[in-house]
């Protein structure tokens, strides 16, 4: 590694950090100054002027919208996340209890993923154009565009309620036995997998066929390289930074789909307590939440892009 | 979720197997049979939307009621032919406005100056690192839930794609000797925009509306889904599922229905794309 790829890196590590600082003025902008009156909101119709006005003190909505901003960043970066009106608890609590969940949901979900897309990719470049191949396009083409509440619904018809094999629901705590924790998860990260799954499998795909189209494949063939050879010994090295990219970039993806996924199978996570929150007007709780999910997400972003400028020597000397 | 497809598509259609042909085909059939049930549906419907037909509470397939009946024993052939028109209308015409905004903003940052450029091009690349998702879900807790704001939402989350798309398009054609060119003879920008540069990319750009239609579908029905998006007594496709979820552990038809009907609209969106992106992939790699 040289002061070029040193610097590089830093420079996306900076573009990201002010990446997200837009990200929360949006955030902010959204949630708090535009709405209007937040304490008018919370104290309803029938309120005085003078509640009215005492809560705005309070609250600190009688200041300008940029000082608000900096004050809530201010508290932000020092982990205060504010005070969730409707659960009357601190947002880093009530985020804190939940996180462990989402995270054991989205850490059971990649380990599970990464290896059969990863396999399903190279076995669909392997046997390019052939049946497997058209087959596994379809299946994936079709998957990508499916609604997660369609597989949601369709895995408890035939798992839970024909078959009788899980519950419908998903209680995240009882996790004790690997008995308990398969009837926990396996619908929950089912659904999640088919989708992410999907995409994983069709750019893995897509960066092994690169490699394989290139002249050093054609030369180790000509010389009578056996077939699993070549992907497992020449071109899969190479597809190693576009794979760890598509993996990372697919990953990302999980958090839109745990939004639905938690709702519908009731998983006490952070998606879930976040769709309460909207649905409650709980601004603080909302943002929080949000935060959190921004940034991993451009998080993971990040990380997509480094793998790429590590793994490709004309990128590191750009 | 729009950067991970945009990353993938181009690359992955490398060789598209050539037996897939008739599954574009499918594809499309399929989609103009929803736009036909978006237009004429409510004509179609044998039942009012809201008339409770029947004392059974999902009820299952019948020759009376050929989608069986909701949690309050309406007639869900009628309230998906309604449905769809929600589901179909909104995603389009966010579509519509998505692509429309996005390629304008790339025509306008090609021959504008650097600085507007740069402007617009850093705006949307704050708007794009906002998952899709999360953006709609802060609008509805800020707004409340309403068919204009979620129209709003799903274009505020899908221009900046048709932009990054439209704005590599037209750089590259910008570049080209007919449009040095136009620009010599003396053309204004706007001439060289709308003229020259937007016949060009128009097929890619139609190409890259109906990507977006598809993701607007499902975002959309997500929300719905959530109880986050078309607000009863109206309700689109994503809300039929989310009010009959009480028959799930019956396995009604009154809740795979609407979610298969989803399924089907973007799966076809998804084949015929999909066909569409890789003939023209296959035609420009034989120069």
């Amino acid at each position: 590694m040289n002061s070029n790829t040193l610097g590089l890196i830093v420079q996306r590590f900076g573009a990201a950090i002010v990446t997200l600082l837009i990200v929360s003025m949006v955030v902010f902008a959204i949630t708090a100054v535009l709405p209007g009156d937040a304490a008018q909101q919370a104290l309803g119709q029938f309120a005085t002027p003078e509640q009215v006005a005492a809560l705005r003190t309070k609250l600190g909505l009688d200041q300008p919208g940029v000082v608000r901003y900096l004050q809530w960043l201010m508290n932000l970066l020092g982990g205060n996340f504010g005070e969730s009106v409707s659960n009357a608890m601190p947002v880093s609590d009530l985020i804190a209890g939940r996180f462990p969940n989402t995270l054991m949901l989205a850490a059971t979900t990649a380990l599970v993923s990464v290896p059969v897309a990863l396999m399903l990719g190279i076995g669909a470049a392997m046997g390019r154009g052939g049946r497997i191949d058209s087959a596994l396009n379809f299946v994936t083409l079709s998957l990508v565009a499916v609604p997660e509440f369609l597989v949601a619904t369709l895995a408890v018809l035939i798992f839970a309620v024909k078959l009788g094999w899980l519950s419908a629901l998903s209680y995240g705590g009882d996790a004790s036995t690997p008995l308990q924790f398969i009837r926990t998860y396996a619908l929950p990260v089912m659904t999640l997998c088919c989708v992410i799954v999907a995409q994983m499998a069709r750019m893995t795909r897509a960066a092994v066929i690169d490699q394989l189209d290139s002249p050093y494949v054609e030369m180790a063939r000509l010389k009578g390289v056996s077939p699993v050879r070549i992907v497992l010994r020449h071109a899969l090295p190479n597809a190693i930074g576009p794979i760890v990219n598509a993996v990372a970039l697919s990953l990302s993806y999980l958090l839109g789909g745990v939004v639905i996924v938690e709702t519908i199978f009731n998983y006490p996570g952070i998606a879930s307590l976040m769709v309460d929150a909207v649905t409650n007007r709980d601004m603080a709780l909302v943002q929080g939440c949000t935060m959190l999910f921004c940034a991993a997400y451009l998080g993971l972003v990040l990380l997509a892009d480094l793998c790429a400028i590590l793994s490709n020597p004309r990128l590191r000397n750009q | 979720m729009n950067p991970i497809i945009e990353t993938s598509t181009p690359a992955v259609q490398v060789r598209a197997p050539r037996k897939i042909a008739w599954l574009g085909l499918v594809g499309a059939s399929v989609c103009f049979f929803w736009l036909m049930i978006a237009l004429f549906g409510p004509w179609l419907a044998p039942h009012p939307v809201g008339e409770v037909v029947s004392d059974n509470v999902f009820e299952n397939i019948s020759a009376a009621f050929p989608f069986g009946t909701d949690y309050l024993g309406r007639d869900m052939l009628s309230r998906v032919l309604i449905g769809a028109r929600f589901t179909v209308g909104l995603a389009l015409i966010s579509a519509v406005l998505a692509s429309g905004i996005g390629t304008m903003c790339a025509l306008l940052s090609v021959v504008a100056p650097k600085w507007l450029d740069e402007i617009i091009s850093r705006l949307m690349d704050a708007f794009i690192s906002i998952p899709s998702k999360m953006l709609a879900l802060i609008m509805v807790s800020a707004f409340g839930s309403s068919e204009v704001l979620l129209v709003c939402t799903a274009v505020l989350s899908y221009t900046p794609g048709a932009f990054r798309i439209a704005r590599s398009m037209a750089v590259n054609i910008e570049a080209l000797e007919y449009v040095q060119v136009a620009r010599t003879r003396g053309e204004d920008r706007l001439y060289i925009a709308c003229r020259e540069i937007l016949p060009n990319m128009l097929n890619p750009v139609l190409t890259d509306l109906g990507l977006r239609f598809g993701f607007i579908v499902l975002l959309l029905s997500g929300m719905s889904f959530l109880g986050l998006g078309v607000q009863p007594p109206d309700a689109d496709l994503g809300s039929l599922v989310r009010e009959n979820i009480g028959g799930l552990n019956q396995g009604a038809p009154a809740i795979v229905i609407p979610a298969l009907a989803i399924g089907s609209l973007t799966i076809g969106v998804n084949l015929f794309i999909d066909r569409l992106s890789s003939r023209r992939s296959r035609r420009s790699g034989g120069h």
